[in-house]
């Protein structure tokens, strides 16, 4: 049987997602129903990047399932830093384990890293490139705040150059009808130009502005991410734009009473603390989806199903 | 100026003028036994100036690195002094170790004897992405 991965949202398609989306409510649902359903399965975590969220999600997801993990979370402590290749990494760890999820700050490394191995792969974050299980969370996360995918006005607010949740959310979302992209970032961080070529070439709503105020009056969701100080070559740069667009009550006053706020997270201050407990902040809901979507992909790649109740 | 016809062998004609040593490295046509002619700003009633490279041999040849490098080539076929075959190249969809990635960011610039892979993302443009990065090529 070919080895299914999931190295970029496109791998999957619309009815795929939309079975994930509705695997992921049922697990949800029905806790008890899943509790064992990868005993005896084994999910590796190779982080050559440290991250929380992605690589305790993932756990968490294998945990909850009845299997178990192994792995490392920094290259330092992996044979990379002995020079090993990527594909030989996960060439022999596919000896040990049935399921891969990584994380790896070059571009492209888990797509190398899936052509030469024998269990699915599952990128956890290539570089400032894509990060396909977060899109998958989002996608989660939006399907139940707003009860579709498509016919949404998102904002999407930060650094949308490097912002790879960013990238791969649009790309997602570009598969749904009657979407409208408001782009909302310093001239520094707009987003890459192949984006806005796909927004083109998918015939999508899209604008480019800077100023988050102008614009929240229109959006359902906004999205908001981090500046991240990691894919930066000058701290200067990093220092001068880090504080350009804060999320607080102030402005969230000129939003519509039904917004939806996401970011992936971590937050640094782009979101006050102040906003948290509006309901309309459901970032920390997000990151619960983020679980639940991992263990759904997890069954899908390993091809598992729970057995119909006699 | 007088050059041999070839008998049996190939003939790379409509080479945009300039580019032919660049056909030339591509082919490793220095690595050859027969001889090679290279003729550069020959007359074209079509192109104004062309460039032409004549083979005295038959050899494989990668014509997705020829198509990339100038769409516009016909490739020529020579067996026993006749026209065998006439081909007629385009921007091909896949390029395979053609090209290099320079994106600093791109596993391929590390990973040992990484396959540099890249498809064409706009064929208007003659724009080639890394399939690992998504970076666009720049000469």
């Amino acid at each position: 049987m070919k080895v299914r991965n999931l190295i970029k949202i496109t791998d999957l398609s619309v009815k795929e997602i939309d079975e994930m989306i509705a695997l992921a409510d049922e697990i949800r649902n029905d806790h008890d129903g899943y509790m064992d359903i990868c005993h005896g399965k084994k999910l590796a975590t190779l982080f050559f990047e440290p991250s929380t969220r992605t690589r305790l999600s993932f756990e968490a997801a294998m945990l909850e399932l009845g299997g178990s993990v192994l792995g490392f979370s920094e290259a330092a402590a992996s044979s990379a830093a002995k020079g090993e290749s990527v594909r030989d990494t996960v060439r022999t760890v596919g000896c040990y384990a049935d399921i891969i999820a990584m994380r790896h700050p070059k571009e492209g490394a888990p797509m190398i890293a899936a052509e030469g191995s024998t269990v699915p792969v599952i990128n956890g974050g290539d570089g400032g490139h894509f990060h396909p299980t977060q899109t998958l969370t989002d996608l989660l996360t939006i399907s139940r705040e707003r009860g579709r995918l498509g016919s949404i006005t998102i904002g999407l607010c930060g650094d949308l150059y490097f912002g790879r949740t960013a990238h791969s959310l649009i790309e997602a979302l570009l598969r749904y009808d009657d979407m409208k992209f408001v782009l909302i970032s310093p001239d520094e961080l707009r987003v890459p130009r192949y984006i806005i070529d796909k927004m083109k070439a998918a015939g999508a709503a899209y604008e480019e502005v800077s100023k988050m105020e102008d614009v929240m009056p229109e959006l359902d969701i906004l999205y908001m991410t981090r500046i991240q100080r990691e894919r930066f070559f000058n701290e200067e740069d990093y220092l001068r734009l880090k504080d350009t667009y804060i999320l607080d009550p102030e402005k969230l006053n000129g939003a519509r009473s039904d917004l939806t706020v996401m970011h992936p997270l971590p937050r640094v201050n782009e979101i006050s603390v102040r906003v948290d407990d509006d309901p309309r902040a459901r970032y920390f809901e997000q990151a619960l989806c983020g679980k639940y979507i991992r263990m759904a992909l997890i069954l899908t790649l390993l091809g598992i199903k729970k057995e119909a109740k006699q | 100026m007088n050059i041999d016809g070839v008998t049996t062998g190939i003939v790379l004609d409509h080479i945009q003028a300039g580019k032919s040593m660049d056909i030339y490295r591509l082919l490793k046509l220095n690595e050859i036994d027969n001889s090679v002619a290279v003729i550069q700003n020959a007359r074209s009633t079509k192109y104004g100036r062309k460039d032409i490279i004549k083979i005295d041999q038959e050899i494989e040849l990668d014509m997705d690195a020829i198509g990339y490098v100038d769409p516009n080539i016909t490739v020529n076929i020579i067996r026993d002094g006749r026209l065998e075959k006439k081909e007629h190249l385009e921007l091909p969809e896949m390029l395979t170790d053609v090209i290099r990635c320079k994106n600093p960011r791109c596993i391929t610039t590390v990973e040992q004897e990484a396959v540099q892979r890249f498809y064409l993302a706009d064929r208007g443009k003659k724009i080639y992405r890394c399939v690992y990065c998504d970076v666009e090529h720049s000469e």
